[in-house]
Parts: C-alpha cells; structure tokens; sequence
C-alpha cells in the first residue's frame, strides 16, 4: 500500500467558528493505481489531497487523522521531513498551468532546480535529466524547450513540463489535481494519455482530482465520490459507472449526455447549489437536493457502507 | 538592442526639447514676465530698462532668443548667468554634479540594501513582533521630514556629542572631493547618506513587504512548496524575485528625482552645494539660464533613470523581452 487515508479531517478556524472542510475520509491508495477522485468545486477534494502533501500552510487548519505513506505517518511529521518527501517521492501537478510556473525562470531551471532539491547532482547532470524528461513527456524538441521561458509556451505545453517537473525525482506517487480542467479538449487527451504512459513507465501511483465524470471513466482504477466534505461513494470504475449507488454519483453520471441509445429530451440537473459549510443541514448534507430522500435523511450522517463498493446512503442501507 | 537604444536616445531628446520650450516660455512670454524687468531691478528708468533688453538680446524674437539659449547650453557652453555677469552656467552645474550623485547615489545604495533586508524579514515573519516593529521603524522612517532629521543629526552628530567617542570622526559641514581626499568624501558623506536614505527606507521596506506577501499568495508559490524546496528558497528566489518588478518601478522614479534636483533639503542642512542647491539659488534670483541649464540636466537624468528602470525590468522580467 502506497497511501493510507484514515478518517482525515481538516478544519478551519474562522470569524463564524470553526468550519470543517473535510470530514473523516479514508481511502487506500495501492503501487501504480489510478484513483479518480470527483466531486463539485468546494467538496473538498483538493483540500484532502493538500492535506496529503503538507501543503495547506493556512496557521488556522486543523487537520486530524492519519495519512501513512508506505507505512510512515505524515500528519504531525516535521517540516523538513515532509520536505524531503514532496517533490521527491510525492509530486503533486497543479490545476492552472499557466499560473503554476514561476515566470521569471526557465522551465530547464525550474525543474533541474527540483533535481538539485532532492539529488546530489551537479547542474549538467541535471540538465541533462531535463532534457530527457522532457523528450519522455514528448516536447518536440526538449533540447530548446529547456530554456524557454513559461510565457512562451502554450497551455498544454506548459502542463506537460509541470507533469515532466512531478517526474524528475521519480515519485511513488503523484497527486494531479484537475490537470486538464484549464485545457482544450484535444489538449485534454494527450495529457491524459501521458498520464496513463506514465504510470507504465514510472510505475507511479496517482491521485487524479477531477469534476470531470469523462475524465475519470478513461482513467481510473477505482473512484472516490465526494460532497460536502465526505466521501459518498467509492468503488471500481466498472462498479460505479455501471451500478452507481449513491442518488449524488447517479445524479452527476444523469447530467452526461450518453453516446448511445435514445437521447433524453433534457439531461439531468441536480437541483439547488452544494451547501455552505459554515450551514450543514442535519443529517447527510446532499439531503436537501435528493430526489430519493426520506424521514432518516434528516436524522443522522449516514456512513460508507459495503466492501470494496461502498456508498453513504441511507436508502443504500436499506435495500 | 541597438534599436532600443537608439529609440531611447530619441525619446530623451524629445522629452528634453519638450521641457526646454516650457521651461522657457514660462519664464519669457507668460504675460507680464519680463525678464529685463527682473534683471533691472524696481524703478528702473525706461532708458535702463531698454539698455538692459538689448544687452541681453531680449529684443530679438522669441525663437531666436531660444535657439541662441540651447546653443549657449549644448554647444558653445558659454550661457552666463543674468544675476551675476560673466559667471558660466554650464561649468557651475558640471561642478555641482558630482556632489549630488556622490550624495544621492550612496543613499541609494543603502536605501536598496536596508530596504531588501527590512521587506524580507517582515515578509518572512509576517505578523509576528519583528514584522509589527520594523513597519513601525519604517513608518517612523517616513514620518520624518528630512530638513528636520538633517538637522537633528547634526545638532547630535556636530554639536552635542561631537566630543564623544561615537562622532568625533565626523568632519565638518561640507563636500570634499573624491579625487583630492577619499576618505574624507566618504566621512562626510555618512551622515547625509543615512539622513537621505531613513525615509526611502520606510517606504521601499513597506513596498516590498507587501509586495513578497502578495507573491507568497501565487501559484507558483504553491508549486515551489510542492516541489520540497526549503521556505528560505522560496521566499528569496521565487517570492522576492517576481516581487523586485514593483521596487525597481519606484526607484527610478524616486532615483531621476533625486539626481535632479530633490535631494535639495539634504543639500541645503549638510552644506553640499549640488545641483538641488544650485537650482534653489537660481530660482531665489530668477537667473534664467541657471534654470534653464538645471531643468535640462534634471530632465535628462530623470529619461536615463526611467531607461536603466525599464533596462532591469528586461532583465528581472523575462516576458518583457519578445514584445
């Protein structure tokens, strides 16, 4: 097992008390796996994954729980500790390539400056790592696209020598939080495509972070839903696509139009908007929004039930 | 290169004629200025008056009066003051020169590397006692007026305790030059390096506190974390290197200025006769060539601080280079 979640909960301190953003999830993370972690923006998939990496340096987060990475326990871990491991056995790319570079350097430097964080290697040496990581994430022509600078590369490009920067140490996993989201489409798949590549190559695990059920469907191993904060459902890709338990993952899967088969006069819609945090409703907070709820929806949270495919449902429970 | 240089040379010279022709019409045809009025003096007689506009050439039209004035200034560089008959303009000013940039650019030189220190280490400590206490200084700093900071120091530095241990290195009021004695330039030369440099202390430390606070926000900033590089590293090559756009902007406004003329109250409280000075005494006399070589020397320095300004923005900023 390369990462294990256990009911991990991260909280913030605000002006309106403490809100909680991510409330108990646990989820296992085996070598070279593809989770397919979705959710709408504000569920609190990103901040879980920021979690993982150390990342979240607001002074006002609590996080609790555990989070082991091959075995070793990350919560509570000095800073210079975790330092050693980020970038170098867990590497993280980022949302926005275009904004997640630093402008004024070359992207050659930027990632042999990742190198020389975690390698004893001189600057040629590194460079010539650059080079090569950056054939493997196909620039066309690596050599010259070592010195070049952010602004004068395309989107996808960009997102390519962010993901080539993730590889260069080599890392047991990679955590890709809504890489494509910022591309076009055509752009998408060769991103993903990589992706894929390189889990066969780097023998790498990744956490792919998406809203995008497509994305997760050509990509995953296994999903992990989330609302609100929680973790509503999570399974295989062929168990969940195929038999979604949980009314949230039915509902979003409705709102895809489907290739084959009658099209439906209107796709679905969940109605209503995800809730604040600061104002949970009582009991399980997609409740208000659910076609499917019922008396003992209000009354309590209701918790992942079932083995490998898992959902929190009351109606789930019941039958 | 070489045509960005050129087209800067230009601009120079644009914005020099600009401001030679307003310079000069204000002080020549504004109504009511006449000049050979100025110079005769109150009450003078109709006769004087008519002898002092033709021995001053004030009787010619206005164009050639000004043509024969930039001449005097660029070419021949024998313009003579009005107030005092037969003292060059042109050898004036080139004296003053030096005392101001020996004056403006240590200042500066202090001012930039204080400044750095002071924004770094409140950046890096944000909100803690140390932030909270180096604005402070640094608001003190700005609060100050230099005429009066001046003249503290040297109520303390001349007077007070000169006898004491810690200034009796201090000379006296004055300018020594550089070529004849270099450690004396220098000596007297600390106390209103550190007066100059107190207020742009404040203000470049706040400057650039806020600005490396504000790219701590960045996503870049966040890539850099993950990347498993140390804070220091962060904060010095990431955070403080896209942050020093805003710094250089503000320095060579604040530079052009002050090697223009606006270090005047520091001259004025030390004692060193630059350029600020000079232009004061001109104004004082209304000696119009004087001002007028002053305001050509000032306006020239502030194009070439705006062009190095925009020089390091190519260097510190790597998008500026395609366009």
């Amino acid at each position: 097992m390369i990462l294990s979640v256990r009911d991990l909960k991260v909280s913030f301190r605000t002006h309106d008390g403490m809100v909680r953003a991510i409330d108990g999830v646990s989820f296992d993370l085996g070598e070279s796996e593809i989770l397919g972690v979705v959710g709408e923006s504000g569920s609190g998939k990103t901040v879980s994954l920021l979690a993982v990496m150390g990342l979240i340096t607001d002074p006002n987060a609590v996080i609790e729980g555990s989070i082991r990475y091959k075995g070793r326990e990350l919560v509570g871990l000095p800073a210079r500790e975790l330092r050693r491991l980020r970038g170098n056995e867990i590497a993280m790319i980022f949302q926005d390539p275009m904004t997640a570079l630093t402008p004024v350097y070359t992207i050659g430097w930027q990632i042999a400056e990742q190198i020389r964080a975690h390698r004893n290697v001189s600057k040629a040496k590194a460079m010539e790592r650059v080079e090569e990581l950056l054939a493997e994430v196909n620039f066309p022509n690596p050599h010259e696209a070592m010195s070049r600078y952010p602004h004068q590369l395309s989107g996808g490009m960009r997102q390519r020598a962010v993901i080539a920067m993730a590889l260069s140490c080599n890392p047991a996993l990679l955590v890709a939080d809504e890489p494509t989201t910022a591309l076009d489409v055509t752009v998408q798949a060769g991103i993903l495509d990589l992706v894929r590549k390189l889990r066969a190559t780097h023998k790498s695990a990744v956490v792919f972070i998406t809203h995008d059920m497509g994305v997760v469907s050509e990509l995953a191993d296994r999903v992990m839903v989330m609302y609100a904060g929680r973790v509503v459902e999570r399974g295989s890709r062929m168990e969940l696509f195929s038999d979604p338990r949980h009314p949230y993952t039915r509902a979003l899967l409705g709102s895809i139009p489907p290739l084959t088969g009658d099209k439906p006069r209107r796709l679905l819609a969940i109605p209503g908007s995800p809730p604040s945090l600061l104002r949970l409703p009582q009991g399980c907070a997609f409740g208000p929004r659910c076609p499917a709820q019922y008396e003992p929806c209000a009354t309590g949270k209701p918790d992942l039930r079932g083995g490998t495919h898992a959902a929190a449902c009351y109606r789930v429970a019941q039958a | 290169m070489i045509y960005a240089i050129l087209r800067r040379f230009g601009q120079m010279l644009f914005v020099m004629f600009g401001i030679s022709v307003i310079v000069f019409l204000i002080f020549f045809a504004t109504p009511g200025a006449d000049p050979a009025a100025r110079i005769a003096g109150r009450n003078a007689s109709p006769e004087v008056l008519e002898a002092v506009r033709h021995s001053f050439g004030f009787d010619q039209p206005l164009y050639v009066q000004y043509v024969k004035m930039m001449e005097k200034i660029f070419v021949t560089g024998d313009l003579t003051s009005f107030v005092n008959r037969g003292w060059k303009v042109v050898p004036a000013v080139m004296d003053s020169i030096p005392v101001t940039l020996s004056l403006v650019f240590g200042a500066a030189i202090l001012w930039v590397v204080v400044s750095i220190v002071i924004g770094v280490v409140a950046a890096a400590t944000r909100d803690s006692w140390l932030d909270k206490l180096l604005m402070a200084l640094g608001l003190l700093g700005i609060s100050m007026p230099v005429y009066w900071l001046g003249e503290v120091m040297n109520l303390i530095t001349q007077s007070r305790y000169h006898d004491s241990w810690a200034f009796s290195w201090v000379p006296p009021l004055g300018y020594k030059n550089f070529s004849d004695d270099p450690k004396g330039w220098f000596l007297t030369l600390v106390i209103p390096w550190i007066t100059l440099a107190i207020l742009y202390i404040g203000i470049y430390g706040r400057v650039l506190r806020a600005a490396i606070i504000e790219s701590m926000q960045e996503d870049y900033i966040r890539t850099a974390r993950a990347k498993g590089l140390s804070e220091t590293r962060i904060l010095l090559r990431h955070a403080l290197r896209t942050s020093l756009i805003a710094f250089v902007t503000l320095f060579g406004l604040d530079f052009g200025a002050l090697v223009g003329g606006s270090a005047l109250l520091t001259e004025v409280v030390f004692g060193l006769h630059g350029i600020g000075k000079l232009t004061y005494d001109a104004l004082q006399n209304l000696d119009l060539p004087m001002i007028m070589a002053t305001v050509m020397y000032a306006s020239m320095f502030v194009v070439i601080a705006n062009a190095v300004v925009d020089f390091i923005y190519i260097l510190l900023d790597p998008r500026l280079r395609t366009s």
